[in-house]
């Protein structure tokens, strides 16, 4: 166990040398432009799999949190030209308290009414925003990027960067729960919640706990958005799209194990961005929805779960 | 091992009434159960014994009435404290955990049910687990999916999760139903070792033999209201009892 966390911990540290070492190198700001959509999705799968991979609470809220990190920055940007560290950490504190707010009105309900419960809550916050002038209102609002920080040679590499972080942090939690106590009871509540209940698992704290963490990262995640587009209006920090990208990332990947989200990112993530660059981003959905549906049919478990069954049944051929 | 020496009862249910809509399906229950007692609870489909035992272990909750645990109301208590403070139960239709093998399912009670917080070293915790597995007759099916298991090692992998959790009373509700007669004995063979050392155990059984067998006490409920307690002889011998449960 301690032999995997050292692994893991020297990937994770190798994976922010190579970023670091990339903004050193490369001085074309395309690619940045490019993985930070990536890196950036990580983040919001990997987070969104914590309450709806461990938990099986299918949250299609992810673009709600997305949205209040963008507009956390964007306010306290405007208010008090706030930092982009500052900007995050209060994206993760107001994320955490929609966590814990959602938790608390809809963790009693089960299956699709919960799901249900989240796309309201999308639709009631970005219609707030859209109605608050102060930051753009419907119109939408510009934003100056401050000048850069060493050692970074340009905004976008430095926000690549940030991002990168928020990916190791959000893996770390992941994992963390994972083969914690915390994972232990939510993998069992997913199985059986009144069973669960019965054997001591604290349900209804466990999944309010998950929503928190969940949607403390979400929207941390968001929070550098703003000065990544220089720009936010509420239909595309809100939109829909980021809740059910997210949902297939998570679900291609495979929800069981914290590296399911970060492959089904990474691959889908990828693809889109080759698509939009060679042939239109439309075509993204399209091909999100194939491969969605493909996947449904051919490996209910995603990636993850066809990767154990191959290594099971190998297993079995051996034995 | 255990020495009951007040008669303070383990568990005193008072006024029970659960209602489901306009249908009651109990009604104003009143029992004790005594510590260290092999209580055998009967009666017919849909008397209210699982209702009952819903009640107690606080899956329901109650219209009115109280429920007091070790000196404790506990009425009001969420099912995950009820199990801390020593109430476990299994369930009528097995409820494992289906992504984890026997072990993990069985962890997840030595995790959750002290509630103590105290870290036990990891060895410890699988001696503690395989020791339960071995009393269990299970301790080859440790790394075994739940789902691989046949009936009776479902129901005696749900009696395993239940005593991780070290309970006091130990509810089990119908564990041999749809078992062979000779896996009836094997359960209850289990039952009575554990009634043994000193747990108290609250059985729903439809197998009266077995029932009759292993009770100190019965009490068998029609239509939510108890019509018979006492002695498994007494019980049987209740005109209503014949009646209502056995067709007579």
């Amino acid at each position: 166990m301690s032999r995997n966390s050292l692994f893991f911990w020297i990937g994770a540290i190798v994976f922010l040398a190579a970023a670091l070492l990339m903004t050193q190198v490369i001085g074309n700001e395309y690619p940045f432009f490019a993985c930070y959509v990536i890196l950036q999705f990580i983040v919001l799968s990997v987070s969104w799999s914590i309450l709806g991979g461990y938990a099986g609470y299918v949250n299609f809220g992810t673009s709600a949190f997305f949205g209040m990190g963008v507009y956390t920055a964007v306010f306290l940007f405007k208010v008090a030209g706030a930092p982009l560290a500052v900007q995050i950490a209060a994206a993760a504190a107001v994320g955490a308290l929609m966590g814990f707010a959602l938790g608390l009105l809809t963790m009693r309900m089960q299956g699709i009414f919960f799901s249900i419960a989240t796309i309201a809550l999308t639709i009631v916050i970005e219609t707030s925003i859209t109605n608050w002038r102060y930051i753009g209102g419907a119109a939408g609002i510009q934003m100056q990027r401050p000048p850069v920080m060493a050692p970074f040679n340009s905004y976008v590499q430095m926000l690549f960067f940030v991002q990168a972080l928020l990916v190791v942090l959000a893996i770390g939690t992941s994992r963390y729960i994972q083969n914690s106590w915390m994972g232990h009871g939510l993998q069992a509540l997913k199985d059986d919640e009144l069973a669960a209940e019965c054997t001591g698992v604290p349900t209804l704290r466990l999944k309010l706990l998950a929503c928190v963490i969940s949607g403390a990262l979400m929207c941390a995640a968001g929070a550098p958005a703003a000065m990544y587009l220089q720009y936010a209006d509420p239909s595309s920090a809100f939109n829909l799209n980021y809740s059910v990208t997210v949902l297939a990332m998570s679900l291609i990947g495979g929800t069981a194990h914290w590296a399911g989200p970060v492959v089904g990112a990474i691959l889908l993530g990828t693809t889109q961005q080759l698509l939009t660059v060679t042939i239109s981003s439309e075509i993204n959905l399209l091909v999100l929805g194939v491969m969605l549906v493909l996947f449904v049919v051919a490996a209910p478990e995603g990636i993850i779960g066809l990767i154990r069954r191959v290594r099971h049944s190998r297993k079995e051929g051996e034995g | 091992m255990m020495a009951p020496e007040t008669n303070a009862p383990l568990l005193r249910i008072s006024a029970l009434t659960k209602r489901f809509g306009g249908f009651t399906a109990l009604d104003n229950v009143n029992v004790d159960i005594r510590p260290g007692e092999r209580f055998g609870l009967i009666g017919p489909n849909g008397s209210g014994k699982t209702t009952l035992i819903n009640c107690i272990s606080g899956a329901f909750r109650t219209e009115a009435g109280t429920v007091v645990f070790r000196d404790e109301d506990i009425t009001r208590l969420a099912p995950h404290v009820r199990t801390r403070r020593g109430i476990a139960r299994s369930f009528q239709i097995p409820r494992p955990f289906k992504s984890m093998t026997v072990a993990q399912n069985l962890m997840v009670a030595l995790d959750f049910a002290s509630g103590t917080g105290d870290f036990v070293p990891a060895a410890q915790r699988r001696d503690t687990l395989m020791s339960i597995l071995t009393r269990m007759g299970l301790e080859s099916k440790a790394d075994v999916s739940a789902t691989k298991l046949s009936q009776v090692e479902l129901r005696k992998m749900e009696l395993a999760r239940a005593m991780a959790t070290h309970p006091k009373l130990l509810i089990s509700d119908e564990a041999m139903a749809g078992l062979s007669s000779s896996e009836v004995d094997e359960v209850l063979d289990l039952l009575m070792s554990l009634a043994d050392q000193g747990i108290t155990i609250i059985m729903i059984e439809h197998i009266m033999q077995a029932v009759m067998r292993f009770s100190d006490r019965m009490m068998c409920l029609d239509a939510g209201r108890i019509i018979a307690i006492g002695t498994p002889a007494e019980v049987m011998a209740n005109q209503r009892v014949q009646e209502a449960y056995l067709g007579t």
